[in-house]
């Protein structure tokens, strides 16, 4: 598949030398959801805004659909709606009067029937006469979509589009951006809320002090990253693990009835053939066996933290 | 050329206008009155006349420029310094739109707004005084591009504005004695002439004799140069414009 957003290192330094952007380079997939997850300050604003025409890059070029987006930004913005992380509107005016608005300056004809269904699927056909100061902030935060999905976009940005609201709220979101991906649209959010990312996302990207440090599909990241645990439950209770099992580095519940193993997925051999063996051979009998994988957010967490790049935060 | 897209911003902000339009008639109405109530009643009353013209009408086109000016520059500066504060100047930046687009729309807005003030005025001041054009088409085209080179000048302070202050600034500080000093009110000729050579560097002098002339065929400096002026001040906003744009001074990150 060709990238229908194609990043090459991109970098961002700001008046006052902090680097927010330490050279990216990111593939996005035409049709997929990928989730852009870092902590506050990680450049994932930033990085948007750049491939919007929002901030100049110091360096580095972005193509979109093959244009670049400097020379033929006609062409490439065209194809793309943004949804900003603030949300600037200009409260006096209507709904419905903003939306036309933004179709019109992306030099769409007036579509009255697409505003229409636009502002429907948002749930916000009966406040397009409302005037925007008076909505809730899920509300304007829905204008904010309506405004980028008026002018057709085959790229969506979602610059955190569930910070500060809430639980209900958020399902409703996802819900939006899952219709939206059904529509064809390749949508690109960023997020710190890694429930959101594994919800949602095709990929996972992980962008922390500026620098990307992977991106991958969720699955085959959670498999390639991952630990797993093998929780084995036993027929008789254990006081303690048998010398024999010492290699396995197994746990025991307190109440001595069952024994967990991790292991990592990305090992040659996870050994559990060689485990269940030396159970048997110890004469230990099995009850049941249940295995679970670490999130997301373990993962993240281990990345972040563990990781390549320590907080450059505090440079900012 | 995106014709929609100038369209639908020239649009946007006629319609803000239109929202106050009862507001933006009334005001230079009473304040045109005013003006005619103290300089045409109060000082008219002696100087009598000016060149052949009677003060009062005489004051008619320094009036109109003052005000057109004003309007323009200040419609203009607010008018891009507002998404600027609020932040939906993003969604001009990432349009895909070129500077000559958003700047078309603006300006032609704010310009459109300057001209209807403008005409307002000319009306009320017709009540007052016989107000009689010499050169109706001449009038129409200083009128219309002072209207359009102070907006473009607006739009430029607009972006250069970092807040309220600022965007008060110029206008306050520069423009307004510009214009006063710039015979609105009076013939440069009645200045001692000394002070008649130093006002011929205010560029102001130029569009108000070239706007005189075309209301009675009697200017401060020759139209030909009144011309020049406009289209100079105009190339260079347009010059500072594009480069704005250009280098995102300002405007991007
Ligand atoms: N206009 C700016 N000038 C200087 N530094 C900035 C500016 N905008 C953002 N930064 C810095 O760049 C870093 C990345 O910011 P941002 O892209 O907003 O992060 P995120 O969206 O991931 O929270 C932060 O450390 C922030 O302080
Ligand atoms: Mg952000």
């Amino acid at each position: 598949m060709t990238a229908i957003v194609d990043i090459k290192s991109l970098r961002k330094v700001y008046k006052g030398g902090f680097e927010a952007l330490k050279g990216v380079d990111l593939q996005i997939e035409e049709g997929e959801i990928l989730a852009l997850l870092g902590p506050n300050g990680a450049g994932k604003t930033t990085l948007i805004s750049t491939i919007c025409g929002i901030t100049d890059p110091t360096s580095g070029e972005v193509l979109v659909a093959g244009h670049n987006w400097r020379k033929a930004y006609r062409q490439a913005r065209g194809l793309i709606g943004l949804v900003p992380q603030e949300i600037n509107l200009e409260g006096f005016d209507r709904v419905i009067n903003s939306v036309r608005f933004s179709r019109g300056l992306f030099g769409m004809k007036p579509d009255e029937a697409h505003i229409e269904k636009v502002l429907r699927q948002l749930s916000l056909w009966d406040k397009k006469d409302a005037r925007i100061r008076e909505l809730s902030g899920g509300m304007k935060r829905r204008v904010l979509i309506a405004k980028a999905l008026s002018h057709e976009p085959r790229v969506l940005f979602l610059d955190e589009p569930t910070a500060g609201v809430d639980v209900a709220l958020r399902k409703g979101m996802w819900d939006t951006v899952a219709e939206l991906k059904a529509n064809g649209v390749t949508i690109i959010l960023t997020t710190h809320y890694i429930e959101e990312a594994e919800a949602l996302a095709d990929r996972v990207g992980v962008i922390n002090g500026g620098e990307l440090l992977l991106v991958e599909d969720k699955q085959r990241l959670m498999e390639r990253m991952g630990r797993k645990q093998l929780t084995i439950e036993l027929q008789e209770k254990i006081d303690s693990i048998p010398a024999s099992l010492s290699e396995f580095d197994l746990e025991l519940a307190p109440d001595g009835r069952s024994v967990t193993y991790s292991y990592d997925t990305r090992g040659e051999r996870t050994g559990i053939t060689k485990l269940l063996a030396g159970l048997s051979e110890a004469g230990i009998v099995l009850r049941d066996l249940k295995t679970s994988q670490s999130s997301l957010e373990d993962i993240f967490v281990g990345l972040v933290e563990g990781g390549t790049t320590p907080s450059k935060e505090g440079a900012a | 050329m995106s014709f929609i897209a100038i369209w639908s911003i020239y649009k946007y902000e006629m319609f803000r206008f239109f929202r106050t339009i009862l507001q933006s008639f009334v005001s230079p109405v009473i304040s045109t009155s005013l003006y005619f109530v103290v300089f045409g009643a109060a000082i008219g009353s002696r100087i009598q006349e000016v060149e052949g013209v009677s003060y009062a009408a005489f004051i008619v086109p320094g009036l109109i420029m003052l005000s057109v000016i004003m309007q323009s520059l200040s419609n203009s500066a607010f008018a891009i310094y507002f998404p600027k504060f609020i932040g939906t100047i993003d969604e001009l930046l990432a349009a895909p739109v070129s500077f000559f687009e958003i700047v078309v729309g603006y300006v032609g807005a704010a310009a459109t707004k300057a001209l209807f003030i403008g005409t307002v005025i000319l009306g009320t001041a017709s009540v007052f005084v016989d107000v009689h054009i010499l050169h109706p088409g001449a009038m129409v085209a200083f009128l219309v591009l002072t209207c359009i080179s102070f907006a473009l000048f607006g739009f430029i302070i607009g972006i250069w504005a970092k807040n309220f202050e600022q965007l008060q600034l110029v206008p306050m500080l520069i423009v307004t004695p510009l214009i006063f000093l710039g015979g609105s009110f009076y013939s440069v000729t009645m200045l001692p002439p000394i002070w008649q050579t130093v006002t011929l560097f205010n560029p102001v002098l130029y569009l108000i004799s070239g706007f005189r002339w075309a209301f009675f065929g009697i200017s401060d400096v020759s139209v030909g140069w009144s011309l020049l002026a406009i289209a100079a001040f105009t190339g260079l906003c347009m010059t500072v414009i594009w480069w704005i744009f250009r280098t995102g001074w300002r405007l991007r990150n």
